[in-house]
């Protein structure tokens, strides 16, 4: 892990307006939810840096305007150099993007699916070959090299998913719940993966709410909630004193505490 | 941007032409118009068809001498009846078990012999009735027979000039002139309509279909231009929809001659020339991408290929009565040219009925391109708009 600052993020904010329904059922009035509220981090070159946040904190979100899925309502981010919000396609060029919400055709087979990813990335052919060879071996895959996705199991169609993510050999790499839905055998083929990427020089940015995923891999820790980033710091000196659950647990108590202060100073 | 244009639509060809259902779907469409034209056509001929040897059965009250002559016709058999029996006879004419009943009345010589000189002005005619059943293929043969029979009978009497009478041909008009017009007058409807079906399956499937599937975000995370997505797609799916169109278009003027039959115009001819299926064609393949566009807008704007067929269905309304436009007659000025669909059916219509001029066809083409242009810019908006492609 170097000291160059690879990713840099810079008040990031999204907004989402609510439809009447969504407002009945998160109970609101609000017209709009902040998903992500100024949110400021850094990721240094070659470290895996994971987001943690419970379901709903913005790490998705925050990871799709990363990846140019989505534009920030205002901020921005540098990845390499080029700005999500300026030069989108710079950024598409230098990243690898993989979250469940991105699914391949399943009329196609990984073979094909592998050479069509590979020319939009303008990845060279005798390059593209070497690398399909290796990957496809890497995750068993060459087996189903000419089956349709449609025909494979869940962990096959998720591994193919991963190794199209990654035709272009990207040097950063956004996983969003990298291990979701996945079987234990897959799940650790998929984290020995990621292991294999760092020690490659790759920086990885994960999001998760596993706590011992976060422990296994990651060397630096932001904790997301409510769309803001409360903790950004080394998983060395976040469990210097406790595991990372309880340290967790320990910030949420003492956000939601301040939260009920602030909120009884207000009333009085 | 070549490359990633190509490699699009290299992928729309590989997903079409790898599934033979997919290719079934759009090629299907023209054999089955060819089929159901053939059957239909030579089911209207067998309906109106009668047996050459049947003997009609007239039932006559009255009957006048100067018709005696009507009993020499081979195939009808004259009966005489009284005037008793009218209603039973008419019974037998709605059950189809006699053809035809002519009443005759009663002073029908005398009056046909004074001829209308010799009727004062406050005489009415004798009114001869004839009661038939028109439903009935053998009474509705019965009748014409008979209708032309008295036609002759009182042109005989009362014969100032004929018109048009003998041999001679006067309809000056060639069978592919009658074949064009009657073309003409149901192509443009029919092949708009076949069009938009062909181009309507795949364009939805393509993008609503890949928006509702996840797969389109998969391409949207990769460095390609949207407007090269957006390209790609309209390009390709322009041209699989010409191969269903045109499989429409040849079912159609295949399967014309055999529907005609029943109408007696068997012998359609076409006298289209290669220029007239250039100009055709040119035409067709521009308002593909037109249709296209304005499909592909609405496949992106849908959450799913079912809400997308349904937001299509009232164009498809639209685009199949505007080919009935060529009804109120062709347009005089060449801007009204520059409205797609609209143009499209004034110019097949110009086509196929062999009078067209080369200005009105150029404004076409040209038109339905630069649509197509700004169909594609739109387009290219509406992939890059992540409240439409994210929703």
């Amino acid at each position: 892990m170097s000291n160059k600052v690879i990713l840099k993020a810079e008040g990031l904010r999204k907004t989402f307006k609510l439809s009447k329904k969504q407002q009945n059922i998160q109970k609101t009035k609000e017209k709009v939810k902040v998903a992500v509220d100024r949110l400021d981090f850094e990721a240094y070159e070659g470290e895996i840096f994971g987001i943690l946040g419970p379901n709903g904190a913005g790490k998705t979100t925050t990871l799709r305007m990363l990846s140019t899925l989505i534009k920030p309502d205002s901020g921005d981010a540098w990845i390499d150099g080029a700005s999500i919000v300026k030069n989108p396609e710079i950024v598409r060029e230098k990243i690898g993007f993989l979250t469940s919400e991105l699914k391949l055709e399943e009329f196609f087979t990984p073979n094909y699916l592998f050479d069509f990813f590979s020319e939009l990335h303008g990845v060279k052919p005798e390059e593209r070959d070497a690398r399909k060879k290796a990957m496809f071996e890497r995750f068993a895959i060459d087996e189903f090299a000419e089956v349709k996705v449609a025909n494979m199991s869940t962990g096959m169609k998720q591994k193919t998913s991963l190794v199209i993510s990654l035709v272009h050999n990207p040097d950063i790499i956004i996983f969003d719940e990298p291990t979701n839905g996945l079987d234990v055998l897959t799940a650790r083929i998929v984290t020995d993966f990621l292991q294999e990427l760092k020690a490659e020089g790759k920086t990885i940015i994960l999001s998760t709410h596993i706590f011992s995923l976060v422990e296994k891999l990651c060397d630096r820790v932001g904790i997301v909630m409510d769309g803001r980033m409360v903790v950004c710091d080394t998983l060395e000196n976040l469990t210097k004193d406790c595991d990372l659950e309880d340290k967790f647990f320990e910030i949420c108590e003492n956000l939601t505490s301040s939260e009920d202060n602030t909120k009884e100073s207000e009333a009085r | 941007m070549k490359s990633d244009l190509f490699t699009i639509m290299k992928k729309e060809f590989a997903r079409f032409f790898g599934d033979k259902r997919m290719i079934m779907t759009a090629i299907m469409p023209g054999i089955l118009i060819y089929v159901l034209y053939t059957f239909m056509g030579s089911g209207f001929s067998e309906m109106y068809a009668t047996d050459e040897d049947y003997v009609y059965q007239v039932n006559v009250v009255n009957m006048p001498q100067v018709m005696t002559g009507i009993s020499e016709i081979e195939n009808i058999n004259i009966a005489n009846v009284e005037e008793t029996e009218i209603e039973d006879i008419k019974t037998q004419i709605r059950e189809d078990a006699t053809e035809l009943l002519v009443v005759f009345p009663a002073d029908f010589d005398e009056a046909y012999l004074n001829g209308p000189r010799g009727m004062s002005v406050s005489l009415v005619a004798p009114n001869v009735e004839i009661y038939y059943d028109s439903a009935d293929t053998e009474s509705a043969g019965a009748y014409k027979i008979l209708v032309s029979y008295l036609d002759v009978l009182e042109e005989a009497q009362a014969n100032i000039f004929d018109i048009c009478s003998g041999e001679k041909e006067y309809d000056l008009a060639s069978d592919e002139d009658v074949s064009a017009m009657i073309i003409s007058m149901i192509m443009p409807m029919l092949v708009l309509m076949m069009l938009f079906n062909g181009c309507l399956a795949t364009a939805v499937e393509s993008i609503a279909g890949e928006k509702e599937r996840g797969t389109i975000a998969t391409l949207l995370v990769t460095p390609m231009k949207r407007r090269d997505l957006a390209l790609g797609k309209v390009i390709s799916l322009s041209a699989i929809g010409l191969i269903s169109g045109i499989s429409s278009f040849v079912g159609i003027m295949l399967s014309l001659p055999n529907l005609m039959g029943g109408s007696g115009l068997e012998n359609m001819s076409f006298g289209y020339t290669i220029k007239d299926y250039a100009v055709l064609l040119l035409v067709i393949i521009s308002t593909t991408f037109v249709i296209v566009g304005m499909i592909s807008i609405l496949s992106t704007f849908a959450k799913s290929v079912k809400e997308a067929t349904s937001m299509a269905t009232p164009l498809m309304v639209v685009v199949t009565l505007t080919g009935l436009s060529n009804m109120m007659g062709m347009p005089e000025d060449w801007y009204m040219y520059l409205v797609p669909i609209y143009n499209t059916a004034q110019c097949m219509n110009g086509v196929f009925s062999m009078d067209y001029q080369m200005l009105p066809v150029v404004v076409t083409v040209v038109a339905n391109v630069l649509f197509s242009g700004v169909f594609v810019v739109v387009l290219t908006k509406m992939f890059n708009s992540e409240r439409i492609m994210y929703t």
